[in-house]
């Protein structure tokens, strides 16, 4: 899939901007502050959630006027084309609709999809478990558009729980009607999660690139994770004491954690070089893409926030090769065009400028 | 603008009905008013009868305007079928779908420790009490397939577990989170139709 127009209006750095686009790679060059983030966040507005940002709707309202913001584009899908458009007034939250019609975030994340590496990912290995679940969650969801109602649904149920912890409420059928349905939900959320590694990992087996292959295991901070839903019932039961002194769910699909090892090397993510861990990045990003091609028939949107400058050349040259033979309109953001001469004619390329805190965006020649 | 005192009061309450906003209550109070002998007058009599007389139904926590409510008093509705929902907006959701023959049991919410709701707020205990009462055969679960609704209805499973009475939910075509309320009947009809064993 790929967008061939975008229309931004007073979003973020933004005031108005309108690109017109065929199916290559696009790549944006500017100087830093110039609003090329900014641009490929309102791209990540295609795929359910908050963006890449994660920021609230009255973040991206271009400031000081703050007043309200609209995305608009046109999604050139393998079946048909969908006018798509996110608006936000006043700081409300934000309205999706599909063809001038208001859709819901389900019904966008079964059109559109797209998958992202920004910089903040950067420390996704080393940082806390939460991240790389959060970005285990979005893999999930790009495969399985009913992954997000099964992860609100656990942590409702979740919530509620907790909340007769710290009560110290003991009626021991009220706790388990809610184990009940955190083990409904969390067999799906942990189900999904594996299919997830387990697509990754064959993705990755069978493409043939220049990324090192990333081995992938779901495992839990502490103790292991009943294998089904029956199993997480009777573990959450058993665990009730504990958890009624910590006030909170000790064991659970909430504290999985994706466990990563550079292959080649038998080293875990984690003590990998710089260099190393955004390449085992780059691998999943581009497994998830190749998985989601194979699957859905064209490939995601994908969007790659300053991703040239940590490569060396040879490993530039080679992303650039592997995004043009998957076919995706891959996002790409650089501080100079020389950055992506390499790409030449098989990407779109543009100029991204700050024109007295307005961002303008320019076709380059 | 400056209104009569009385009517203006008028105003405010029918704005605080829902479905209702100043503009649609100014217009509603003006329309009243022309019609005072055919609308106005019966309206306020009418008003006042009910809120003298209204009331829970001791047995099924249906509104009436009795001590049991016109189902719990009707003969012919003693099938042995209890359905238990959630709020007698449901309640009336499934009396409009015209279906279901037996009787019903309002539970007056949904347990949420989140919003200080435990099973005493609720009317479980009445629940098990009727069952020997009115030799309940099946009790059908119509709650709302959202997470706090699906959490009453694994509670109230639980406490029926040893009793001898079947007990079923509503089939599923009911949309996640989709509330009985705002179902059409046709779809409510399916549902109880192709109840399943819970
Ligand atoms: N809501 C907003 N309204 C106006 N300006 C904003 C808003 N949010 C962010 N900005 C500004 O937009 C500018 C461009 O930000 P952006 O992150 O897109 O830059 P960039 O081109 O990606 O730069 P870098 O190369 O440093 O990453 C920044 O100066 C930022 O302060
Ligand atoms: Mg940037
Ligand atoms: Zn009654």
């Amino acid at each position: 899939m790929y967008l061939s127009s975008l229309g931004l209006s007073h979003f973020r750095s933004h005031r108005q901007a309108r690109l017109t686009l065929d199916a290559r790679p696009v790549a944006l060059s500017g100087l830093n502050g110039a609003g090329k983030t900014n641009l490929i966040e309102a791209v990540s507005l295609f795929s359910p959630g908050r963006g890449l940002r994660r920021a609230a709707a009255q973040d991206m309202a271009r400031r000081p006027e703050a007043l309200g913001w609209k995305v608009t584009g046109t999604l050139q899908t393998r079946a048909t084309a969908h006018e798509i458009a996110f608006t936000s007034e006043d700081g409300a939250a934000r309205q999706v609709s599909i063809d001038d019609k208001p859709a819901s975030q389900v019904a966008l994340g079964r059109i559109a999809r797209a998958v992202w590496l920004v910089p903040s990912m950067d420390r996704l290995w080393i940082e806390g478990a939460e991240g790389r679940r959060r970005f285990l969650d979005r893999t999930a969801l790009s495969f399985f558009p009913y992954h997000a109602q099964a992860a609100l649904d656990y942590e409702k149920a979740m919530r509620q729980r907790n909340r007769l912890l710290k009560d110290h409420v003991r009626d021991p059928h009220w706790h388990g009607a809610l184990e009940a349905q955190m083990a409904r939900s969390g067999a799906v959320l942990h189900a999904n999660r594996q299919a997830t590694v387990d697509r990754l990992t064959r993705a990755q087996a069978e493409a043939e690139t220049a990324f090192p292959i990333t081995d992938l295991a779901l495992v839990q901070s502490e103790g292991e994770l009943p294998g089904d839903e029956a199993a997480l019932r009777v573990a959450l039961a058993g665990s009730r004491a504990r958890d009624m002194v910590a006030g909170r769910a000790l064991v659970g699909v909430h504290r999985t954690d994706l466990a990563a090892v550079f292959a080649a090397k038998g080293v875990p993510a984690a003590e990998c070089s710089t260099g190393e861990q955004k390449a085992l990045l780059i691998s999943l990003i581009l497994a998830n893409a190749r998985a989601l091609a194979q699957d859905e028939g064209s490939p995601p949107l994908v969007l790659l926030d300053e991703v040239a400058a940590h490569l060396d050349a040879d490993r530039r040259a080679a992303l650039y090769d592997e995004i043009c033979a998957l076919g995706a309109q891959a996002w790409m953001t650089g501080t100079g065009p020389e950055l992506f001469a390499d790409l030449g004619p098989r990407a779109q390329h543009f100029a991204v400028t700050d024109e007295d805190g307005e961002s303008r965006v320019a076709p380059v020649a | 603008m400056k209104h009569d005192k009385d009517i203006d009061g008028l105003i405010a309450l029918m704005a605080r009905l829902p479905g209702l906003g100043p503009r649609s209550a100014r217009r509603a109070v003006l329309h009243l008013i022309r019609k005072r002998d055919q609308l106005l007058g019966p309206l306020a009599q009418s008003m006042q009868r009910v809120a003298d007389t209204a009331r829970e139904c001791l047995n099924c926590g249906n509104v009436g305007t009795a001590d049991l409510c016109a189902i719990c008093a009707d003969e012919t509705r003693a099938t042995g079928l209890i359905c238990v929902v959630e709020d007698v907006g449901d309640l009336w959701a499934m009396e409009r779908a015209g279906v279901f023959k037996g009787r019903y049991h309002v539970l007056g919410g949904t347990l949420s420790a989140l919003d200080g709701i435990g099973p005493d707020d609720l009317r479980i205990p009445q629940l098990l009490h009727r069952l020997s009462a009115e030799h309940v055969t099946e009790v059908i679960l119509a709650l709302n397939a959202t997470i706090d609704g699906q959490t009453t209805a694994h509670y109230i499973a639980d406490q029926l577990e040893h009793r001898d009475v079947a007990l079923s939910s509503l089939a599923q075509g009911v949309p996640i989170g989709g509330e009985l309320d705002y179902l059409d009947d046709g779809t409510i009809t399916a549902a109880l139709n192709a109840r399943k064993r819970f």
